[in-house]
């Protein structure tokens, strides 16, 4: 137990899991001059749930973003120290083509983002970039992808009405969808209940619970409930460092840092 | 009861007379500018309609719309009063030699109609608006999407929004000394088309820029994060939900463009051409003839001919037309906006 709750001096190294599809290794980012991960090391399971938690700031979504490069976007930033390797593959490395980082590596918004476009076109928009333009096989995919997100029986009268139609549950996973029609192997949730009610809510977490078997997961969340509910792996960020990392029964149950203690059960944060 | 005083009175202060005297004064100032306003359209559509309109069927003066202009000739021959235009009249004095030598007033530009203007004025407008909206929307496209904010970036935002301050005459005579006199184009539809455009390019690059930056940014980052391009989220995922705001903004730059005298004055403009713009040996010489022009035309018949019943018709008329078009050009690019508005909604 601690009362008062400072910046910890060194952080607990994560482990680190010789199989791990997602190594990231002592990973310094900076956005300008501020530091905003310190000395990140974690190992990624490969169709495996793994949640990232902690309070607002502590670096949650940065880690999450840097894993297929969309800081890129960002003036700014770069990571300072240390190595991001999925498949055994620097992401960092000059000969990596970051759009093809992206088509393996999809991600969902915290903000759901359906395209002014029609619900067809928003599943078919990533195949299309792609050069895909057989109908048959796009009809095949949207409405597998539809099926994949649990929004097809919902939507299938209306594939060509605008995706801005949808309530707010029904265009994040309008976004699933999208994510999960360019068969990526990982696909990274960025807080995607956030903005929803807790009956949308809970049929995102039920469709994370399916898309367990075909893909790897990493979510970001605040809500340490859904952690707890959806997750095998959990890691507990503080101020830009990784505090703890391990099977999300044992963080929830027993966690061996006292800070994480005191987040888990409400104390703070 | 109710005549008594009571505590929520107004009280006879400084403020409260203040109030209504500002608020008089508010509401005048807008009166006078509606007032000068109306006053303008009114008399041109009353005086201009009287030229363009008639009482017989078909009820327009095709003549006005569709012929050159010509010279008017005014007579009076075996005791009858005539008005005739230049050829009316040549066929006139064929037929009657004894009018040949006739006391008569001859009027330049007053009979026959503006449509090589007409003409003129759209091929301006289309041309110089592509050429802006071309070059307006990929600096706007550089600019907002791809160059990283620096110094060096404010000072080119700086330097635009300057070259919005600079005078149309000033741009007339650059388009003078580059395309005309340097590039060797000569008064050509070439030449006004470039003034033009550069003309309005402030205007439509900071119009633009404006619009891709109301485009929310979940929509590039969707995009991208499905493995597109960056010209391919811009170009399938910006740029379509940004062209209802850059249309709303060019659509001011067209009644810009039609309206200006000066930047074509010495670039593109004739006071008088006989052939029509599509009229020439070969194609390429289209581009390097120069035009008749409404503004252009308006000003010489209202400031290099007397003034009279008999010019006032064509001075009024041109002005009238020339309001008309505009509008007409406007509510084109309005209709064409609110289609692609209904499209991308979000």
């Amino acid at each position: 137990m601690v009362s008062t709750l400072e910046p910890p001096v060194s952080a607990l190294p994560g482990p680190r899991r010789a199989d791990a599809l997602i190594a990231i290794d002592h990973v310094d980012f900076y956005y300008g001059a501020t530091q905003a991960l310190h000395d990140i090391t974690l190992g990624i399971e490969a169709k495996k749930v793994t949640a990232f938690i902690g309070p607002s700031g502590c670096g949650k979504s940065t880690l999450l973003r840097c894993l297929n490069r969309m800081n890129d976007l960002i003036d700014g930033t770069r990571v300072g120290r240390g190595t991001i390797t999925i498949r055994g593959v620097d992401i960092h490395r000059p000969d990596v083509d970051v759009i093809e980082l992206r088509k393996r590596i999809g991600m969902v918004f915290q903000k759901s983002n359906p395209f002014p476009k029609s619900i067809y076109e928003n599943i078919t928009y990533g195949l299309r970039l792609q050069g895909l333009k057989d109908k048959a096989r796009l009809d095949e995919i949207v409405e597998k992808s539809l099926r994949g997100a649990a929004l097809w029986e919902e939507v299938k009268d209306r594939l060509h009405t605008s995706g801005l139609g949808l309530s707010g549950g029904q265009q994040q996973r309008l976004c699933i969808a999208r994510a999960i029609a360019v068969e990526p192997e990982v696909i990274l949730m960025d807080e995607p209940c956030s903005a929803l009610d807790p009956v949308a809510t809970a049929k995102i977490e039920e469709l994370i619970q399916e898309l367990r078997a075909r893909f790897t997961i990493v979510i970001v969340t605040h809500n340490m409930q859904q952690a707890a509910r959806c997750s095998d792996q959990t890691a507990f960020f503080y101020l830009g460092r990784l505090i703890e990392y391990a099977d999300t029964r044992d963080i929830f149950t027993k966690p061996a840092n006292p800070q994480t203690e005191a987040y888990v059960s409400g104390r703070f944060g | 009861m109710s005549a008594g005083k009571h505590i929520f009175q107004s009280p006879a202060s400084g403020f409260r007379r203040a109030e209504r005297a500002w608020l008089w004064a508010f509401r005048l100032a807008t009166y006078l500018v509606l007032a000068c306003g109306l006053g303008v359209f009114a008399t041109i559509v009353v005086k201009g309609s009287r030229t363009v309109f008639q009482t017989e069927a078909p009820f327009l003066n095709v003549r006005f719309l569709t012929q050159a202009p010509e010279s008017l000739y005014v007579f009076d021959f075996e005791g009858r009063h005539y008005e005739q235009g230049d050829r009316e009249h040549r066929a006139f004095v064929a037929a009657h030699p004894a009018a040949e030598n006739v006391k008569k007033e001859s009027l330049v530009y007053s009979a026959g109609g503006i449509f090589p203007c007409i003409v003129g004025t759209l091929l301006l407008v289309v041309g110089s608006m592509s050429i802006a909206l071309f070059l307006g929307v990929a600096a706007a496209i550089y600019l907002n999407e791809y160059a990283r904010d620096g110094w060096f970036i404010r000072f080119v935002r700086l330097a635009i929004l300057n070259l919005a301050g600079v005078p149309s005459i000033v741009f007339g005579l650059f388009g003078f000394g580059l395309f005309v006199i340097f590039f060797g184009w000569n008064v050509s539809l070439l030449a006004g088309w470039f003034t033009l455009a550069f003309m309005v390019l402030p205007v439509v690059i900071t119009a633009s820029e404006e619009s891709l930056k109301a485009v929310p940014k979940g929509f590039r980052e969707g995009s991208l994060a499905l493995g597109a391009t960056k010209w391919q989220a811009i170009s399938t995922n910006v740029l379509p939900y940004a062209l209802p705001g850059i249309l709303t903004s060019s659509i001011l730059g067209v009644a810009r463009v039609a309206g200006e005298t000066a930047p074509i004055m010495f670039t593109a403009a004739y006071v008088v051409r006989d052939k029509l713009p599509w009229e020439v040996a070969r194609a390429g010489d289209f581009f390097f003839q120069g035009v008749m022009a409404l503004p252009y035309h308006i000003y010489v018949v209202s400031s290099k001919i007397p003034q009279n019943d008999y010019t006032e018709r064509v001075q009024y008329g041109s002005a009238f037309v020339f309001l008309l078009l505009v509008a007409l050009i406007a509510t084109t690019s309005i209709l064409l906006r609110n289609h692609l508005r209904n499209r991308y909604k979000w």
